[in-house]
């Protein structure tokens, strides 16, 4: 399969990456600044006998896509920080039901309506904690258009293996920033898939998991019997309260993001094997530290950067290694400070930490991470 | 200045009549937009004594650039989805607190067809005092024109693009007058552009009203609808004409009365005007169905509300039009 070169904004890479990963079912609500991934599904997904429905809200969206991926189909949406609050529950219930799903939320400046045309890193936390309860969250969060194409292929990777959502995570910078990238599908075998459930019917409980504490999926029609709730179960499925029970659902559906980390996790590195300075960044501002870590070299400081490309769960022990030459570190993003509280949570002692936040509507400027790392280092 | 009544200057003396406007010139709508249009005319009418509240919009977006606002009415912008349910809260504090007044809410089709709806049902079923306005250009503008539940059958949007395979949407418009009814409110009408008196009228109806009321005008908008600016009115007034826009009023659910067609034209004089009904023009067989379709569901129209006029009729589509245009009906 040869590469296809092609000049595409993010949230159409979005769009192409979700169906190269298989993904045929679209449901979705206009909101900027991530209304072309619909609109692109709309006129792509037909082409490969998908389906784009148009909800009537944003939450309505978000529980179609639930319904189908219990349907049987690969399934996304696509919203902003607005509808990505409306979804909360609906996202929440996906969890707690373990419904494979992948949704995207192209950050916009908040709160409430806020800058629905301006970027932002402000919903790092409610990625995080948006939908009540303990929970556990998996957030990717890309930082150029190739690797929305490639982090959107792997995000369903990811909620198909593991049955749970994904969130992909981005900024309006990225979703209509145009690059050139090389849209070239994987093959079938690469992309990692569903498990279904088999073997005797009578036999089948539809949340008892094996060591991967993944449980298998009763395909629709099957014939496998599977009682669906968003109440705490058992691995019968049906809802209890039994405190035994509810601890055991709870310490596997936690410990289900933990047991895979390895396959969940994923972090870049620039320079970071010597770095006394230590840049952590996501996104669009990660693009910007990266120009910053070539100009604070060439100036002579140590400067790397860390970048986790699972935001999460946070790749702790990806953070503790680069960390480990580092005297201080510096913590770009477009927002009031919240990547930063789980840097300082995990940064060694003796290590200082220091934020630069921005939440007036422009992106980080190199120029900025530098001044700021030059005046840390002096 | 003359007294003599032979140099009387009609226009002159309009335009030294006192007439309240709720909202200024000089805001940042499209050329030819309806919904700025139609918003004019309600405020107007409305007068001063109300509240707006206004969901996310163009309306919302084009009347308040910073640090400038379109509006002389007190003004709130909500949120999407919550219109109608903010105008109740308002409406609801004012009246316990003694001092009750009429509460506007302002909203597109998106916001009243779609995400809105629950909580514009929960109003009028609660019986506030709220006057509702859903200005109807068909499809999701401010966010750049995907269909909503409001885009006719086989209008194109960036959701509901026409190609090979599909002319366009494949759903109906939804018949929100119908379940709007459903909830036995006082008054409810539909009304647009092409008829600012109709306008006007429907809205001093309304505001005389205690309880809650219901309009929806249809607005044509130029970047959506793929037509030139310098035809709204046009394209609004072929939309009555065809019977694809029936304007009627409804009281307690019934329809009281009409705006009677006079000439009925093909719906093809409707959809040639708009760019988004292109590709249902050709000979193709595709096209020829579905305006097929679409003429049976402007006769479909014309025969549910009996719009097509009687002889003499003084109120029917066309003496309206001439009204609008400063003639008079004798």
């Amino acid at each position: 399969m040869t590469a296809h070169l092609r000049n595409l904004q993010g949230n159409a890479a979005c769009a192409l990456g979700a169906i190269a990963a298989g993904c045929r079912f679209y449901a979705g609500y206009p909101i900027t600044p991530s209304s072309e991934i619909a609109e692109w599904m709309a006129a792509e997904l037909p082409r490969v006998g998908g389906i784009f429905v148009q909800m009537e809200d944003e939450i309505a969206s978000m529980a179609a896509v639930i319904g189908a991926s219990l349907g049987g189909m690969k399934a996304m949406t696509a919203t902003s920080g607005p509808g990505f609050s409306l979804k909360q529950e609906n996202l929440g219930y996906a969890v707690m039901a373990e419904v494979p799903c992948v949704i995207v939320d192209v950050m916009r400046g908040g709160p409430s309506t806020g800058m629905p045309t301006r970027p932002s890193q402000a919903d790092v936390m409610q990625a995080r904690w948006g939908t009540h309860g303990d929970h556990p969250s998996l957030v990717l969060a890309p930082h150029s258009v190739a690797e929305i194409y490639s982090e959107t292929i792997r995000a369903f990777g990811l909620a198909e293996r593991l049955r749970t959502p994904v969130v992909l995570l981005y900024d309006e910078t990225l979703g209509h920033l145009i690059e050139t990238i090389a849209t070239e599908p994987p093959p079938p075998e690469a992309l990692l898939e569903r498990k279904w459930a088999e073997g005797p019917r009578r036999e089948y409980r539809p949340y008892a998991a094996g060591e991967d504490l993944v449980p298998a999926m009763a395909r629709p029609g099957d014939g496998h019997r599977a009682h669906t709730t968003g109440l705490t179960h058992d691995e019968t499925g049906f809802p209890t309260q039994d405190p035994e029970r509810v601890a055991r659902l709870l310490d596997r559906l936690l410990g289900k993001l933990e047991h895979h980390r390895a396959l969940i996790e994923k972090v870049d590195r620039v320079e970071t094997e010597d770095a006394e300075l230590l840049i952590v960044a996501i996104g669009i501002a990660a693009r910007a530290a990266k120009a910053a870590v070539g100009a604070l070299r060439r100036q002579g400081v140590k400067a790397g950067l860390f970048r986790p490309v699972t935001l999460w769960p946070f790749p702790e022990e990806g953070f503790r290694s680069a960390v480990a030459t580092a005297k201080t570190v510096l913590v770009p993003e477009m927002n009031a400070g919240q990547l930063v509280l789980e840097i300082e949570r995990l940064a060694p002692a003796g290590v200082t930490v220091h934020r630069l936040g921005r939440y007036d509507g422009e992106p980080i400027a190199p120029e900025e991470i530098v001044a700021a790392a030059r005046e840390l280092v002096r | 200045m003359s007294t003599s009544p032979e140099t009387i200057d009609l226009r002159a003396l309009r335009r030294r009549q006192p007439r309240f406007s709720g909202m200024d010139p000089g805001h940042r709508a499209c050329q030819g937009c309806g919904q700025s249009l139609a918003a004019h005319i309600v405020t107007e009418a409305a007068g001063p004594d109300v509240i707006v509240a206004n969901a996310t919009g163009c309306l919302e977006v084009f009347s308040t650039p910073w640090p400038q606002t379109a509006w002389r009415i007190p003004w709130i912008h909500s949120l999407f989805e919550n219109t109608a349910a903010l105008a109740a809260g308002i409406e609801t504090a004012l009246k316990q607190q003694g001092r009750p007044t009429k509460v506007l809410a302002f909203a597109g089709d998106g916001g009243t067809f779609d995400i809105g709806f629950q909580t514009l049902s929960g109003m009028i079923e609660r019986g506030h005092n709220v006057l509702y306005v859903c200005f109807d250009n068909e499809a999701y503008m401010n966010t750049g024109v995907q269909r909503s539940s409001s885009t006719p059958h086989a209008a194109a949007t960036t959701t509901s693009p026409a190609g090979r395979v599909r002319p366009g949407k494949r759903h109906l418009k939804k018949d929100l007058l119908a379940i709007i009814a459903a909830h036995h409110l006082p008054y409810a009408a539909t009304a647009t552009v092409a008829y600012p008196g109709d306008i006007k009228a429907k809205v001093r109806r309304a505001m005389a009203i205690e309880g809650p009321s219901f309009l929806m005008i249809h607005a044509p908008c130029p970047l959506g609808w793929m037509h030139g600016p310098e035809l709204t009115i046009k394209v609004a007034r072929a939309g009555v004409e065809t019977g694809l826009t029936p304007i009627i009023e409804l009281e307690r659910g019934e329809v009281v009365s009409v705006l009677p067609i006079r000439e009925k034209k093909p719906v093809t004089e409707y959809l040639r005007l708009q760019g988004r009904f292109r590709h249902l023009l050709g000979d193709d067989p595709v096209a020829v169905e579905e305006r097929t379709h679409l003429q049976a569901l402007a006769d479909h129209n014309i025969e549910t509300y009996g719009l097509l006029a009687r002889e003499g009729d003084l109120r029917d589509s066309l003496s309206a039009a001439l009204v609008r245009r400063g003639g008079a009906i004798r």
